[in-house]
């Protein structure tokens, strides 16, 4: 596949220990990939790295079919990309002197670089702030400013490293609301690394989920949410119960699984026998307080809630139904249910909510 | 007490009538000290930017020898100078001694560990991510070392004001590399240490209160600087 940037067997050693280690990865033109992962996994190694601000031990990097095989290279690269960090590292100086800053560094005439400072603080909605120093900025503001900076130079890529992670939900929901929508008006290739998976979805064409330095899956955001590759995916992405199983029965593509004691069925074609790891998200599970309610569900468990945890606008509640079960209920579900811990419910899930996941332990 | 308010009425009437001799020794002693302090700035704001910005093996020992370095007894700097360029000593045949330069030469020394220590530690004080964010926005090495600079300026005029301090108020270098010549390398704290061993206290009083207005004044000059551009 030919990208705007390709890497090819990249690895970064550090006092002796192998932190990166990518043997391909791809960024195609105009598109946004989200790099995911918790911290220490490597997320901001491998966007420092291919930004060409961090050597790397092994590996080739490759810019539109250049190698960035030497100093020069990355240096002439690094012209022509451009990174915005957690903290926005604004200058000690004015905001529009913070915009241009990149500007002058580039050799940009003074009327086009007015020009291109006003437009991209129309952009971010920080017009009236450029007369005012950078450190008697809100935070919101001071990182406005900092995607506004990295914008006016029009990069060919925009490495993000958790631009959001320092700022306040709505603030956080308002400023990924236009990064979203200049991103796509201006067809910027990006690479966000983010522990965030609401951001991702948001902004990203493409997840890659990152553990230990390694790329442990990739692809679009639903197949990452909701077909996670193994059970450090499935945790991340918020597939909350992961019970291991062996097939007893697979045909018409159906498959039971027997699981702590329980048969469930599952969408799939497995050989019976074979070891997996049932997956099933928490919002996928409907709860109800008799047991013979209507529903199409071919998976019904009795239970008992165990714990009731707040989780922003929903409550997760977690069941023993011989194996854990978390499911997502509204405040409104949990009243009405009259749910609390001791609760007697029944849980159901259909078979197509249900993710098999090879068990390779 | 009579005997300082002697000592002041000596100082008002030496500069009132602009006294030719303490006139040369105080635009003497700005000279050489200024000239040292520019040469420390230029070598250790170097040193300083070079430690905080790459890695070897022996930085912390290079770091901890600078940090021993700020606290240099002036005299011992004067007798390791006076060494190195006696007739006999590896920069002998300079003839350096005895000369303003000699002087200049013992002052750099005693301020570049004190502006190499500051200037490291303003450097560290920045974010660390800040270099790889002006590396980003397409400086090159040069541009990025100007930046970081410019965002550290408060600190390295702090390390200036130190530097110039340490080098205007020391008298221990001075005489021993600089011999206290009349008209030739005799400075405001050399000349007050002759005075007060003459007995001549009226004249030791009125140069050191010129070498303090004259501190004084440089001083606040850098802190109008310094302070001009502090965020409020």
């Amino acid at each position: 596949m030919t990208g705007a940037l390709e890497v090819q067997d990249l690895k970064v050693v550090r006092g002796g220990a192998l932190v990166l280690d990518i043997p391909a990865l791809a960024i195609g033109p105009g598109s946004v990939l989200a790099l995911i992962g918790p911290n220490g996994s490597g997320k901001t190694t491998l966007l420092k790295t291919l930004a060409g601000l961090q050597e790397f031990t092994n590996g080739r990097l490759r810019f539109q079919g250049q190698e960035l095989d030497s100093r020069a290279a990355r240096e002439a690269y690094r012209k022509r990309v451009t990174m915005v960090f957690q903290q926005p590292l604004l200058f000690d100086t004015t905001v529009a002197r913070n915009l241009e800053a990149g500007l002058k560094l580039h050799g940009i005439p003074g009327p086009e670089r007015d020009r291109r400072v006003l437009a991209e603080a129309r952009r971010f909605g920080i017009e009236p702030l450029l007369g005012r120093q950078a450190r008697k900025l809100s935070g919101g503001e001071a990182q406005r400013a900092s995607l506004a900076r990295a914008f006016v130079l029009a990069p060919e890529i925009l490495f993000l490293d958790e631009p959001f992670a320092a700022l306040d939900p709505p603030t956080r929901e308002a400023l990924m609301d236009d990064l979203g929508a200049a991103l796509r008006q201006t067809r910027t290739t990006a690479v966000l690394a983010t522990h965030d998976q609401i951001e991702a979805l948001q902004l990203a064409d493409r997840l890659a989920v990152l553990h230990q330095g390694r790329i442990v899956q990739s692809g679009t955001g639903p197949e990452v949410i909701n077909q996670p590759v193994d059970e450090f995916v499935a945790g991340f992405v918020g597939m909350e119960t992961v019970i291991p199983g062996r097939v007893t029965a697979s045909g018409m593509g159906l498959c039971r699984v027997s699981a702590a004691g329980r048969e469930l069925e599952a969408v799939g074609a497995p050989g019976v026998g074979a070891a997996v790891l049932v997956g099933v998200r928490p919002e996928n599970v409907t709860l109800s307080a008799h047991p013979d309610s209507v529903t199409s569900a071919r998976n019904r468990f009795p239970g008992t809630v165990t714990r009731i945890v707040p989780r922003g606008p929903y409550f997760k509640v977690e069941l023993d139904c011989g194996f854990a079960l978390a499911a997502f209920v509204t405040a409104h579900s949990l009243e009405a249910l009259a749910l609390a811990p001791g609760s007697e419910v029944v849980a159901s899930f259909k078979a197509t909510a249900v993710h098999l996941m090879t068990n390779r332990r | 007490m009579g005997l300082i308010w002697e000592g002041i009425k000596k100082a008002v009437e030496l500069l009132w009538t602009l006294d030719p001799e303490v006139l040369g020794i105080t635009l003497f002693s700005l000279k050489v000290s200024i000239l040292a302090t520019l040469a420390s700035l230029a070598i250790g704001g170097g040193v300083g930017m070079i430690l905080a910005l790459t890695r070897f093996p022996g930085k912390r020992l290079l770091i901890s020898l600078i940090n021993t370095g700020m606290g240099l007894p002036p005299v011992v700097v004067g007798l390791f100078v006076t060494l190195m360029l006696w007739r006999n000593g590896p920069l002998g045949f300079l003839e350096l001694l005895y000369t303003p330069t000699a002087i200049i030469l013992a002052q750099t020394v005693i301020a570049t560990p004190i502006i190499a220590g500051i200037s490291l530690a303003a450097i560290q004080q920045l974010p660390p991510d800040l270099r790889l964010q002006i590396l980003s926005l397409g400086a090159s090495r040069w541009q990025m070392v100007r930046l970081l600079a410019g965002e550290a300026r408060l600190p390295l005029l702090a390390a200036v004001m130190a530097g110039f301090g340490g080098v205007i108020s020391e008298v221990g270098a001075s005489i021993m590399v600089g011999g206290n010549i009349k008209g030739s390398t005799r400075v405001l704290t050399t000349a007050t240490v002759m005075e007060t061993g003459k007995g001549n206290f009226d004249t030791a009083i009125a140069l050191s209160l010129i070498l303090l207005v004259l501190t004084f004044t440089v001083n606040a000059v850098l802190t109008h600087i310094q302070q001009r551009d502090r965020p409020r």
